[in-house]
């Protein structure tokens, strides 16, 4: 390999997405947007699930536990209806998810019985949003009854003692908040650069094809591995710039906490580059149309990337031959690293594994991109 | 001048055949190229020259027969050949999205250009295309004869004793036609060799010699003159008479006339000798009352010599098929 070939063909390429500032900008752009699309879209934690109350009695009891639905970050009141065909119909227009329905005599069962029920009415057509709702509903309802119990208890007069009921109390490591976004998002820039960086490289090899300068570059005595690593390295450098964008957006715009080391996002992020952008390359060998291999790219990336590497859906709970399966997708790794370097603030050591997988994933695809780009034509 | 004597062959092909498939694309040919000579391919689209100028830049593998350019054996080490030779492809693959400069200065690179010849290099190139004050323009932004000639100042750049030249005129209006082929004729004075094809028949004059081939065969080769003089395999007269018809079919008879055919309103006369024939035709008409107004010789252009081979060709392979 002669250095001074592999300087021209960098030079050239650089030069050459230089000249094409639509492609630039797409590069640059893309990840950024689909940073705030999926950070935003993709989000597990239900907040603000929009309800419709009926309060049937109208008390200053019933009042009280609405006000405790609306005082939860977790519901809205979109409405308080007067009967039940209101409720349906806000439901099937889709205003609400969710209705509460006091029954007439809530105060006076209360009072007598000391024990009254509340009921939920809730859509299941999603039925994990219905799930949670429920839940939400659930906890809301029992914090209102505790309440209650400890009014009617300090009139009696007892000590607060004798009721105290046990507690659980749950401490999360790393997630404190229990914030899905704060998983999600490392997650989500590996799914990201997955996309972007198959995308950069898939084109620079059948764009040589398709306009005619493969004929005259295989002509000259330039190698098929100065022909690859030059034109992967001005793609590293791209590579790292759209990391520096998604990964600045996940810390200061989505303020997921960052507790690893720069270094060990430095190299890790090369390697999982070195690996996406071979793959690319490869394609871009093998399927001598530019949109032919772009769109190969795309679902070679896009679907392993969002589904089996585990971003989102969890890998441990995917049947047994899938989970074998996701051994074979490159971003589960680079998702796994990024999720303990920002979470668990994991370096090189404790990240060993993974890396390994990773390093030896590089070799095998840029083995492979280099024995498939040969410069004889037939 | 035969294959054989060609003296300090810098390309040398014997027997070469390549296949795709079951499509014959090249069939046996052989030919040398001595050093600083200008070999012309000519024939019509699809005969074959691309295919035998991409096999002598190590760009496809023959299917049999020998290839040696520079000496080297192009099939056995294809890389070590490039170092040698320039080529131009016959569709443009100079990138169309980089400035003059950048292309000379890319090429300068992959064929590693010592850097303080680099630029007096670039300067000569740019002087040869005529391209001094454009060398900030956008290739895409040139006409066709200005890319074609800095492409051929790509190819040279490194100094290749050998070129290929695919078809580099076409497309090219005449008048620069007419320069590219001084700039080639420069490039041969200096002991470059020269491979160019081109489906122009009047270029081939241009060529020290020139091979004609058709359907993957070499039917024709030799230079310009002696393809006129011999490939027809006679001597070309000219009738022009009253009574043309009777005419002709009184000359199909005759002694030493190989074929008459009818241009325009004369005949021409293919025969084997053509000075005995200008002193025993006019006599032999005679006898049969038959008086031309005039008869003499002319020299066909090599536009007539094709046309009339690959005729012929196509007329043998018919009868054989």
């Amino acid at each position: 390999m002669r250095l001074r070939r592999l300087k021209a063909i960098a030079v050239k390429e650089v030069l050459q997405i230089w000249r094409d500032p639509r492609s630039l900008m797409i590069a640059l752009l893309l990840p950024f947007t689909q940073m705030f699309l999926f950070g935003y879209g993709v989000n597990l934690d239900l907040k603000h699930i929009p309800i419709c109350t009926f309060d049937r009695e109208g008390s200053q009891l019933s009042q009280a536990l609405l006000k405790r639905f609306q005082a939860s970050l977790y519901f809205t009141i979109a409405r308080n209806v007067k009967d039940y065909p209101e409720i349906v119909a806000a439901i099937d227009r889709g205003d609400c998810r969710a209705a509460i329905v006091v029954p007439p005599d809530f105060s006076e069962r209360l009072n007598d019985a000391g024990t009254v029920s509340v009921q939920a009415i809730l859509d299941g057509t999603d039925d994990n949003t219905a799930n949670i709702a429920f839940g939400y509903a659930a906890a809301v309802v029992t914090g209102y009854s505790s309440n209650v119990q400890l009014a009617a208890v300090n009139r009696q007069g007892r000590t607060l003692q004798n009721v105290q009921p046990l507690v659980v109390q749950s401490r999360v490591w790393f997630n404190e908040d229990l914030v899905s976004r704060n998983f999600i998002i490392p997650g989500l820039v590996a799914v990201i650069m997955a996309l972007v960086g198959a995308q950069l490289t898939s084109l620079t090899i059948s764009r040589e094809w398709e306009r005619g300068t493969m004929e005259l570059l295989v002509s000259t005595p330039v190698r098929s591995s100065e022909v690859m690593f030059g034109k992967l390295i001005p793609y590293l450098l791209l590579g790292w710039i759209d990391a520096a964008f998604c990964l600045m957006v996940a810390v200061l715009w989505f303020a997921v906490p960052f507790r690893g080391t720069l270094i060990t996002l430095f190299l890790t992020t090369s390697l999982f580059l070195a690996v996406i952008l071979s793959i690319g390359y490869l394609l871009s060998v093998l399927i001598r149309s530019q949109v032919g291999a772009s769109q190969m790219a795309l679902v070679a990336t896009m679907l392993p990337a969002t589904l089996l590497s585990g971003y989102v859906f969890p890998i441990d709970q995917m049947p047994r031959l899938v989970q074998d399966i996701t051994y074979l997708i490159y971003a589960r790794y680079y998702v796994t690293i990024l999720k303990a370097i920002f979470l668990k603030g994991a370096g090189i050591s404790e990240l060993l594994t993974p890396i390994l997988f990773l390093v030896v994933y590089a070799l095998a695809v840029v083995f492979l991109a280099a024995r498939a780009f040969r410069k004889r034509l037939v | 001048m035969s294959v054989s004597e060609v003296a300090d062959a810098e390309i040398i092909v014997e027997d070469l055949v390549k296949r795709f498939g079951s499509f014959v694309a090249v069939d046996h040919a052989s030919f040398r190229v001595g050093r600083g000579e200008i070999m012309g391919f000519l024939g019509p689209n699809g005969a074959g020259k691309s295919t035998i100028i991409r096999i002598l830049c190590g760009l496809l593998r023959p299917s049999a027969g020998r290839v040696s350019v520079a000496g080297i054996d192009v099939a056995g080490d294809p890389e070590r050949v490039r170092q040698h030779i320039g080529y131009m492809s016959q569709k443009f693959s100079l990138y169309r999205d980089l400035t003059v400069e950048e292309n000379l200065y890319f090429f300068g690179g992959i064929y590693r250009v010592p850097r303080h010849q680099l630029a007096e290099r670039m300067r000569f190139a740019i002087d040869m295309a005529g391209l001094r004050g454009r060398e900030k323009a956008l290739v895409a932004t040139l006409a066709g004869g200005w890319q074609q000639r800095l492409a051929l100042g790509c190819a040279v750049l490194h100094r290749p004793p050998i070129l290929f030249l695919d078809e580099p005129t076409s497309g090219v209006e005449p008048t620069s036609r007419r320069r590219f082929w001084d700039l080639i004729h420069a490039l041969a004075a200096e002991g470059v060799t020269v491979l160019v094809s081109t489906h122009y028949m009047d270029e081939a004059e241009y060529c020290h010699r020139a091979a004609l081939i058709n359907q993957g065969r070499i039917i024709a080769s030799g230079s310009p003159d002696e393809l006129k003089r011999t490939a027809l395999g006679g001597e070309l007269l000219l009738l022009e008479c009253e009574a043309l018809g009777p005419t002709l079919a009184a000359l199909q008879q005759a002694p030493g006339v190989i074929d008459v055919s009818v241009f325009g309103n004369a005949l021409h006369i293919l025969v084997s000798d053509a000075d005995r024939s200008l002193i025993e035709l006019p006599a032999y008409l005679e006898q049969k009352a038959l008086r031309p107004s005039r008869i003499a010789r002319i020299s066909p252009s090599l536009e007539d010599v094709f046309v009339q081979l690959i005729a012929v060709d196509i007329a043998k392979r018919r009868l054989a098929a």
